[in-house]
């Protein structure tokens, strides 16, 4: 069982814990986003009222979206996340990466898609005022047809694959307690009395690094 | 929750029930929650979906690739010209005066592609104009005055009230009367199709933006406003028998005949509201006497077969707007733009599936008649 002492050491030699600050901010930053899309997007269909402010909405967001995933995705590749605990089965190990790339293709998927769809629909891709972003497919029926169902079922997709996620990620935090939630809740705790709060409450030992 | 059943020995399983409890039920609580918002546990609420299928019963039959209402019409192309008037009001680039293309649409009420024309007591005329700084304002505007109804639900109980009924195949009288009853504003536009002259042509008819909107100037100002296509052809009304006896097509063979000899004009007339004038109810016109602004002209130069013409795959969303022009608190309004959007869904959607020959012209291509 690893120490707090060893495990306030920043040590590059050692893999870490917790994810980088821009990680975490990133995280919860889009996982908000994200939420409030999600909801945005199935109400502004369904609604006969709220469609003109929700659709204004949706869409600067959704290219905020896009935006932000491309330095999220620099950030993973060029920071190493912590590994998963050694004890995890490996069905749920799989799970957690096979969801995790999903969640990525889909972050890059859903902004792109309704950009071309917007596009091809005819319409002028307005982000605010009178600022609106070029179009990137052609005005044509069966391109849009086929994005705009894309678009839908995909949202739908990327909102199951968000419940498991948070589903696996209180699991990890109120059942597994291994760490593997505080290590994006927050960052390591130095000079305290743990690296893990979430841990310690739980007195279960760290992830084997 | 704290039972172990027997076997159960480790303490991590008596701690983990109440866990796996709480994580159930909050993701049970998002999926709830966005299934709401969906109005996929409502059913009796009423969403643009439902709207749009209340308009599809209405119209007998789902006609593939065709705008669910008003399906029957034309494509045209040409241009607005500013008058420079409408640039106190609105800062929109197009009031200047410059030339601002546009590709349009002359329709007729109704969600039959093959409707009469003689029979159509509303038409219609839809504009996407172009800026030349890259922005849109698409418009659509219709021949009656004002709306007939004041609300979104009203709306709707007036397309349920209007549908064939399946054993007649003509509306119910004694529902529509129901309707009537139940919405007193609707006597007002009963009366208009009842008196109001017939027109002979597109080309004379005036189109009417019914909903209100709010054009903002350069310096800011906001100006609550309504306008109207005054035609510079001169008015003529049709009689009865000529309204019982001309070609379904008469419309769109008019138009072509008159186009072969000039451009058609409107006038584009901006009402400006004084404060007090209901900007939420479209049934309720403005006094006459209100501030006209003349701010240009439409001038349509050629048309087109719907079925080929660039008009085909536009969604004429009247809330496509630029700037210096917003949507009011119309009601009426953001339905449109909703129920617009379903309809033009479904029918991109027939057309990418292969469902759409008649309203693609690809049946005519084949010498098939539709």
């Amino acid at each position: 069982m690893n120490g707090p002492t060893a495990l306030n050491e920043v040590s590059p030699a050692r893999a870490t814990t917790h994810f980088n600050r821009p990680a975490r901010l990133l995280h919860w930053g889009m996982a908000l986003a994200i939420f409030t899309m999600l909801f945005i997007g199935i109400g502004m269909v369904a609604s006969l009222s709220l469609r003109p402010i929700l659709v204004s909405l949706h869409r600067p967001l959704g290219i905020a979206i896009l935006l932000l995933v491309n330095v999220r995705l620099f950030n993973r590749l060029w920071r190493r996340p912590p590994s998963l605990p050694a004890d995890l089965p490996s069905a749920q190990i799989l799970a957690a990466k096979a969801s995790h790339w999903l969640l990525y293709v889909l972050m890059f998927a859903m902004p792109l898609i309704g950009w071309s769809m917007v596009s091809a629909s005819g319409f002028p891709v307005v982000m605010f005022g009178g600022f609106a972003l070029p179009p990137i497919a052609p005005h044509d029926a069966t391109v849009y047809a086929v994005l705009r169902a894309a678009h839908t079922w995909l949202a739908l997709l990327l909102f199951v694959t968000v419940l498991m996620h948070l589903a696996a990620a209180l699991f990890h935090a109120w059942v597994r307690r291994d760490g593997v939630f505080a290590g994006m809740a927050r960052g390591p705790r130095v000079g305290g009395q743990s690296a893990r709060g979430g841990m310690d409450e739980s007195g279960e030992p760290p992830p084997p690094m | 929750m704290s039972e172990i059943e027997p076997g159960a020995t480790s303490s991590t399983h008596r701690r983990a029930w109440p866990a796996l409890l709480s994580i159930t039920l909050i993701v049970a609580a998002v999926a709830l929650a966005f299934a709401w918002v969906a109005g996929w546990l409502t059913p009796g609420r009423l969403t643009p979906q439902r709207f749009t299928n209340a308009i599809e019963a209405g119209n007998g039959q789902i006609y593939r690739g065709f705008r669910r209402a008003h399906a029957k019409g034309v494509c045209v192309a040409g241009y607005f010209e500013g008058s420079g008037k409408g640039v106190a009001l609105s800062s929109a680039a197009l009031f200047a005066p410059v030339r601002t293309p546009f590709v349009g649409r002359l329709s007729i009420g109704g969600g039959s592609p093959y409707g009469l024309d003689g029979k159509a007591r509303v038409r219609s005329m839809a504009l996407q104009l172009n800026s030349a700084d890259g922005q849109q304002w698409r418009m659509a505007m219709n021949s009656f005055p004002f709306f007939a109804v004041s609300s979104v639900q009203a709306f709707y109980e007036q397309t349920v009230a209007n549908a064939p009924d399946p054993t007649t195949g003509t509306p119910d009288p004694a529902k529509q009367a129901a309707f009537a009853t139940a919405h007193p504003e609707f006597a007002r536009f009963a009366d208009w199709a009842k008196t109001a002259p017939w027109s002979t042509s597109w080309a004379n008819t005036t189109f009417n933006g019914v909903n209100a909107f709010r054009f903002i100037n350069g310096s800011g100002e906001i100006h609550n406003v309504r306008w109207s296509m005054l035609p510079q052809t001169a008015f003529e009304a049709m009689t009865p028998e000529q309204r019982a006896t001309v070609d379904s097509d008469f419309l769109s063979e008019d138009l072509q005949r008159r186009l072969v000899q000039a451009p058609l004009r409107w006038t584009m007339l901006v009402i400006v509201a004084q404060p007090g004038d209901p900007t939420s109810d479209p049934s309720q016109a403005w006094p006459d006497y209100r501030q006209h602004v003349d701010v240009g002209t439409v001038v349509i130069e050629s048309s087109t077969p719907q079925d080929t013409g660039a008009c085909r795959d536009i969604n004429y969303d009247p809330l496509v707007l630029p700037t210096g022009v917003t949507g009011s608190d119309d009601p009426i309004l953001a339905a449109r733009s909703a129920v617009y959007a379903v309809s033009f869904n479904r029918r991109e959607h027939d057309i990418a599936t292969g469902k759409a020959a008649a309203a693609t012209g690809d049946a005519k291509a084949q010498g098939r008649r539709p």
